[in-house]
């Protein structure tokens, strides 16, 4: 799950990270106030939404007076951001936030994740902060210096110093610097954050160590013990249609084809993706129905990728398990009648109980095609919709 | 012969009266599986009994705690169905067991609990399948986990993959084709978990009884490339290959800060071209997995081996 930036900065101040003063702003007067009770110097007011990139997009902007600030936030709300992680259609400004402004003096990177082939935690820093930490990577891999967690002790002391001497944190800072990344990896593990980025992390002219940006996501398993995050969930910045599937269960994601898939297994999903783009065709979305869906969920699954404006047809692909035939025909014939589908749709059946299934889907009287292979549905759902 | 679980192996059910548990557990023993006995905490002392498809009726002892259903049991694998938010601890009480073999189904475990495990596990002998995978199966032997029974056939092909209904499907591909299978691993899909690729290869490569082997991958991680490079200097058994995801979009499912770590690793095209690259045929689309282990073993003369 990921959160906005204001929100990230609240959950590390409660760990002690020091980050600059700022408040969430959803309106101009309220960015005025915010800024009139910072009384800073300078006040930034910056876009908040969930993704990077928003600096280069002309979402951040540095203001002078509160005519600035109302001046900026007046522009950034309502407006459309185009970053390289939003998409081409972007994402709509609905909140600011307002922060007192610092004196920069050196830019760096740390962030934590967890590291698949260690299976360990891992914090990584870098001199190189500011830029894109991708191309940190690509360039100089050198200046990613990384320090491996043993998940009994945490995060040593020593750990962080080493981190903080090797990305050249100024001597008298060092202290600072590793009690940083201390509580940062503190809050990380708490949490059961899956990222933790702060770039830049920043040292400023009166000697704080700070985190000028955060970027917290965290691990979805893991939301069951964490009430307080699952309330900075914001759906405004959530497809509607992710969020419809979230309450049924099904993972969905909406991509930009015309062609919607329902599957049963991730495995299977991703793999039915790729063989309608094999065969020419755009898959409209990913959808997991999961092991153990009923005729309720199959319905609503299919409800949802019909809400989808884009989608042209529909290719069913199902290998019968746990889920059985039989199950994922009846809903797919309930929603088909209920919605009175008119678009083409593929079905392919096989596994646990598949000749019922088919009789189910022969008998409903409607208009789908059988398909014998994965192959053989992803070739015929393609050109049916071309 | 097999890999990790034959016919004389004697199973647990971590487990065993939630729905799940109990569903998996009757169609274990439908299929042959010697499941011995399981554990709920609260309920040792009691039985739990589980009619079967033949009409005969079983009556599986309950233990409080694992290490008590092994002393009564002599059981030397479990099989966990607990929910998310404890199964963890329930692998690790396995683990704690002594167990050979832990091969945990469940889901949506956190990724903070798993690396826990995995520092638990280190120095113990027991091995960890998964979680949130299909099991592992011996076709005509034995069958730990939730995969369909009836589409595998015994034989000489072993399967490794990190999606379920891909395994199923590359199964079904190979036994409509008179294929058999040696054993059908699956290693799950989470980012941590217990065995890797590698480890499975590894058993493969030593099974007397396995000729060839079907790898299945996806994106994310670098697991698929440092199979591949271990295939190219160890295994002496062909292995094809298929990895699926290659229109997934980038950044949707993992993180970008997690590609750094592997250097920017993990999407389709590079495991693909890392595959073919250490001489492993890569199956074009999720179709044609067992077409294109078929051919491999024309190439080396083994089809007419593994059809018998």
């Amino acid at each position: 799950m990921n959160i906005h930036e204001y929100q990230g900065k609240e959950v590390l101040r409660q760990y002690g990270v020091t980050v600059p003063r700022g408040k969430v702003a959803f309106t101009a007067d309220e960015a005025v106030a915010a800024a009139k009770e910072l009384g800073s110097a300078v006040t930034v007011v910056k876009a908040q939404i969930h993704a990077g990139g928003r600096g280069k997009a002309g979402g951040v902007k540095i203001a002078k007076s509160l005519d600035d600030v109302r001046k900026y936030a007046e522009e950034l709300l309502g407006k459309v951001l185009v970053t390289h992680q939003t998409g081409p259609e972007g994402k709509e400004v609905k909140r600011l936030l307002v922060e007192e402004g610092c004196d920069i003096k050196k830019e760096y990177y740390v962030g934590v994740v967890v590291d698949r082939a260690t299976g360990r935690v891992v914090m990584m820093a870098s001199e190189e902060g500011g830029t894109e930490i991708e191309e940190v990577a690509a360039h100089s891999p050198e200046k990613i210096i990384k320090e491996v967690v043993d998940p009994v002790t945490g995060l040593l002391p020593f750990q962080a110093r080493r981190l903080a001497y090797a990305i050249n944190i100024p001597s008298e800072l060092i202290n600072k610097a590793a009690g940083f990344m201390l509580k940062l990896y503190k809050a990380f593990e708490d949490k059961d954050c899956s990222i933790a980025e702060i770039n830049p992390l920043v040292v400023t002219g009166s000697g704080d160590v700070m985190a000028l940006d955060a970027k917290l996501n965290f691990d979805s398993n893991a939301l069951f013990r964490h009430k307080d995050i699952v309330e900075l969930r914001d759906l405004d910045e959530e497809d509607e249609k992710e969020i419809q599937a979230s309450k049924f269960d099904l993972s969905y994601i909406a991509l930009d084809g015309n062609i919607g898939c329902m599957v049963n297994g991730a495995g299977l999903a991703m793999a039915t993706m790729d063989i309608i783009k094999y065969y020419g065709g755009e898959p409209a979305n990913f959808l997991d129905v999961g092991g153990g869906a009923n005729k309720e969920k199959v319905t609503e699954a299919f409800k949802i990728i019909l809400s989808d404006p884009n989608v042209k047809g529909i290719f069913v692909n199902i290998f019968g398990g746990i889920m059985k035939c039989d199950v994922i025909a009846e809903g797919v014939v309930a929603a088909a009648r209920e919605i009175g589908l008119d678009k083409p749709l593929v079905v392919r059946l096989e596994g646990t109980n598949v000749k019922l299934g088919k009789e189910i889907l022969n008998g409903s009287g409607l208009n789908i095609v059988a398909a014998d292979s994965m192959a053989d549905g992803a070739q015929k759902i393609v050109s049916l919709v071309k | 012969m097999s890999i990790l679980i034959d016919k004389n192996t004697k199973v647990i059910t971590q487990g065993i009266t939630g729905a799940t548990g109990l569903f998996h557990a009757k169609g274990a023993l439908d299929y042959g599986t010697q499941m011995v006995g399981g554990t709920t905490p609260g309920k040792g002392g009691q039985n739990v009994d589980i009619t079967l498809e033949n009409g005969t009726t079983v009556s599986l002892p309950i233990f409080n705690t694992v290490k008590e259903a092994v002393a009564a049991t002599g059981a030397t694998a479990s099989v966990i169905y607990v929910a998310p938010p404890f199964a963890a601890d329930a692998i690790m009480e396995a683990v704690d067991a002594d167990l050979d073999l832990v091969i945990c189904i469940t889901e949506g475990i956190p990724v903070l609990d798993m690396v826990k495990v995995k520092r638990y596990m280190e120095g113990r002998k027991t091995r960890l399948i998964g979680p949130n995978c299909p099991g592992v199966i011996t076709p005509g032997e034995i069958k730990i986990g939730i995969m369909p029974g009836y589409i595998h056939k015994k034989g000489h092909v072993g399967v490794v993959s990190r999606s379920g209904t891909l395994t199923y499907e590359a199964v079904h591909q190979l036994t409509t084709n008179g294929i058999g299978q040696s054993s059908a691993v699956g290693i799950g899909g989470d980012p941590v978990k217990g065995s890797e690729f590698i480890d499975i290869l590894k058993l493969f490569n030593e099974d007397p009884d396995t000729y060839a082997v079907i790898m299945i991958g996806e994106i994310g991680g670098t697991a698929e490339e440092e199979a591949a490079e271990w295939i190219k200097a160890n295994m002496t058994k062909p292995v094809v290959g298929f990895i699926g995801g290659a229109t997934a979009p980038a950044g949707k499912r993992m993180g970008h800060a997690g590609a750094i770590i592997s250097g920017g690793k993990g999407t389709a095209a590079e495991k693909i071209a890392k595959l073919q690259e250490c001489g492993i045929k890569v199956a074009p689309t999720p179709s044609e997995m067992g077409s294109t282990l078929i051919s491999v073993l024309e190439e080396r003369g083994l089809l007419e081996k593994c059809k018998s």
